[in-house]
C-alpha cells in the first residue's frame, strides 16, 4: 500500500544501487533497492547519508523521481563545487551501497486535498524530479485533470526526462522555456519564467487550481511571488527549495 | 556504525598538514565554507557605524572613514570551526580590537558583539585585547565579502570562528557575562577550540 | 548559500517529533504569522539548524546536534500543531 502512514520511526537503511540512466550530461538517475521500504507519496524525497573511510559523513535530501509502486528512483544533478553530488552523479555504480531514510514529506505531496483541481506545476531545473514522480502518478491513477507543466531549463539538452514528458496525453501539457541557449528555429520559449509568462499560462484563480513550484531559492520565490500576485491563494501554491551553488 | 560509502571522500581534507596546527577533532580544508544562521545583510558603507556601548549609551563610534584611518594590519592566521574544518594561513587586513577599546571603560569584563541581522557572541574583554582580536575588512588582498561578513567582522582566531562575529557593528562592555546567538543554543560558553570546547558543558 | 525552506529538514523534523511535520502548522511568536513548517526560511550550513520567519525573520526554531542528540529551542514559535494525518 503507498506510504499513507506518518506515524512510527523514519530510520536509516541501507540501499543498493539498481540501474542508472544518463539523462543529461550533468544529470542521472538512480534506481535504489530498498529493502525495508513502505511505498511513497508523489512529491516526497528521502535523505541520503554518505560516510568516507575516515568517518567523514555528509548528508543531502533528493526528491522521489519514481511514482508510487515503482521501484525507487532518484535523479541527482552534478552540482559544479558539489560535494556530494558528483559522486552520485559520476561515481556510483549498481551494486553500491547507500544510507537512505525516507519517504519524507506531507506538505510537497499529491494529491493534496482533492485531485480534480485543475494542476501547475512549474518546475526550475533539477526542480523538475518531484514532478515527474506526480506526472506518472497521476497516469498511473488514469487521472485526466487538467495539468501544465511549465519547465524551466538553460537548453534543450539540459531537459530532464524529455522523452517520456513530450507524450503529451489525457489532459497534460509541457511548455518548455529554455532560458540560455534555444535550438535553431525553436518554436518553444524563451527566456526565464516571469509574470507575464505566468499570466499566459497559469490556471485562472477561478478555476481553483492548485501550483507545486520547484527548483532553486531564487525561482521558486518569483514564481510563487507572481501565482500570488495573480490571484493564486497562498495557501494553494506549495513549494519546495533546492539547494544550488554550493550545496550540492 | 554507518557503512563506508565506497570510494566517497566528501570536501578535500588535507591529512598531511602540520598537526601541531590543527585542534583536535578538527580537518584542513583549503575551502572556505559559507555558515549562516540568517540572510546576508547588506549595509551601505555610507551608513555604516562601529560603536563601543555601554549601558545603552554609545562610548565611541566610527564610521567607515573613522575606521579606515587607524592604524591598519595584515595579519596571517588559522581559523577553526566549530563544524570541524580548520584553514591555515588565512590573511585578513583589519584594525586591532585593542585600538578600538583605547579610550574604553577596561573595568567591564566582557563584551557582545552585535551585528547587523541580530547576531550576538560573547567574549571576556581579556580575549579581544592583547593583539587577539580585530576588526577585519580584508581578506586575501580583497575587500570582505559580504557571504564571509563583510564590510567587517570580528576576527578573534584563537576561539571556534562562531566567535568571530560576520557583520560585526559593535561591542556592548559588559559587567557580566552575558550568552550569545550561538551560546544560548548550546555551544560553549568560552570555544577554546585546543580544548575542543564545543559544546555547553565540554 | 541560499537559504532553503522546512522541506530541507523534513527528516531531521521526523526524527525530533516522531512523525511527519512538513505540513504542520506554526505560528510565530515574534510577529503572529501562520503557516506550514514548510515554508519556512531554513539554514543549515551553519553550526545548527536555524528556521525563521518567512514573514518577520525572527528565529522560530533551532536544533543543534550534540552526540548524536538534537537539541531542539522552539521558544520562536507561539505554536505548532500537526496536521491531521
Amino acid at each position: 500500500m503507498a506510504g499513507t502512514a506518518v506515524r512510527g520511526r523514519l530510520t536509516w537503511q541501507v540501499a543498493t544501487v539498481g540501474a542508472v540512466v544518463d539523462e543529461t550530461p550533468a544529470v542521472r538517475t538512480i534506481e535504489l533497492d530498498v529493502p525495508d521500504w513502505a511505498g511513497h507519496r508523489a512529491g516526497q524525497h528521502l535523505d541520503v547519508r554518505l560516510t568516507a573511510d575516515d568517518g567523514y559523513v555528509a548528508e543531502r535530501s533528493y526528491s522521489l523521481a519514481s511514482a508510487p509502486g515503482e521501484p525507487v528512483a532518484i535523479t541527482v544533478e552534478r552540482l559544479p563545487d558539489g560535494e556530494v553530488s558528483p559522486y552520485l552523479a559520476d561515481d556510483l555504480r549498481a551494486g553500491d551501497e547507500i544510507e537512505i531514510r525516507g519517504p519524507i514529506g506531507g506538505y510537497f505531496v499529491w494529491p493534496w486535498q482533492e485531485i480534480v483541481s485543475p494542476l501547475l506545476l512549474v518546475a526550475g531545473g533539477s526542480g523538475v524530479v518531484p514532478f515527474r514522480s506526480i506526472l506518472r502518478h497521476r497516469a498511473d491513477l488514469g487521472s485526466t485533470t487538467p495539468t501544465r507543466l511549465l519547465y524551466s531549463a538553460r537548453s534543450l539538452e539540459d531537459v530532464i526526462y524529455r522523452a517520456e514528458l513530450d507524450v503529451v496525453r489525457n489532459g497534460l501539457e509541457v511548455i518548455y522555456t529554455l532560458t540560455r541557449q534555444q535550438p535553431p528555429s525553436w518554436p518553444g520559449r524563451a527566456g526565464r519564467v516571469n509574470d507575464a509568462m505566468l499570466r499566459e499560462i497559469a490556471w485562472l484563480p477561478s478555476q481553483r487550481p492548485i501550483a507545486y513550484v520547484c527548483g532553486p531559492t531564487a525561482f521558486v520565490e518569483t514564481v510563487a511571488t507572481g501565482l500570488v500576485g495573480l490571484g493564486y491563494p497562498a495557501d494553494r501554491v506549495k513549494t519546495e527549495r533546492f539547494g544550488g551553488m554550493g550545496g550540492g | 556504525m554507518s557503512p563506508i560509502s565506497r570510494g566517497f571522500h566528501g570536501r578535500h581534507r588535507d591529512a598531511t598538514a602540520d598537526t601541531d596546527r590543527v585542534p583536535p577533532g578538527q580537518f584542513v580544508t583549503t575551502d572556505f565554507p559559507v555558515l549562516s544562521a540568517g540572510p546576508t545583510p547588506y549595509t551601505p558603507l555610507e551608513s555604516w557605524s562601529f560603536s563601543i556601548t555601554q549601558g545603552g549609551d554609545t562610548v565611541k563610534s566610527w564610521s567607515w572613514r573613522d575606521l579606515q584611518a587607524l592604524p591598519v594590519e595584515d595579519i596571517t592566521v588559522d581559523i577553526h570551526c566549530v563544524t570541524r574544518w580548520s584553514k591555515l594561513d588565512t590573511r585578513w587586513r583589519g584594525v586591532s580590537v585593542d585600538a578600538l577599546l583605547a579610550e574604553a571603560d577596561r573595568d567591564a569584563r566582557y563584551v557582545l558583539a552585535f551585528c547587523d541581522g541580530g547576531y550576538t557572541t560573547n567574549l571576556p574583554i581579556a580575549d579581544v585585547t592583547g593583539g587577539q582580536a580585530w576588526v577585519a575588512f580584508g581578506y586575501d588582498d580583497q575587500p570582505l565579502q559580504p557571504e564571509h561578513g563583510g564590510p567587517a567582522r570580528l576576527l578573534v582566531p584563537h576561539l571556534y570562528f562562531w566567535k568571530s562575529a560576520k557583520w560585526v557593528r559593535g561591542l556592548e562592555l559588559l559587567a557580566a557575562d552575558e550568552p550569545g546567538f550561538w551560546e544560548r543554543y548550546g555551544y560553549n560558553n568560552y570555544g577554546d577550540p585546543w580544548r575542543e570546547q564545543r559544546y555547553a558543558g565540554d | 548559500m541560499d537559504a532553503l525552506d522546512g522541506n530541507a529538514i523534513g527528516g531531521l523534523l521526523h526524527e525530533i517529533f516522531g512523525m511527519e511535520m512538513t505540513a504542520a502548522t506554526g505560528t510565530c511568536a515574534n510577529c503572529g504569522a501562520v503557516g506550514p513548517v514548510a515554508e519556512t526560511v531554513v539554514y543549515l550550513q551553519a553550526p545548527g539548524t536555524v528556521m525563521r520567519c518567512r514573514s518577520c525573520t525572527a528565529v522560530l526554531m533551532v536544533v543543534v546536534r550534540r552526540a548524536g542528540v538534537n537539541c531542539v529551542d522552539l521558544s520562536g514559535m507561539a505554536a505548532l500543531e500537526p496536521t491531521a494525518a
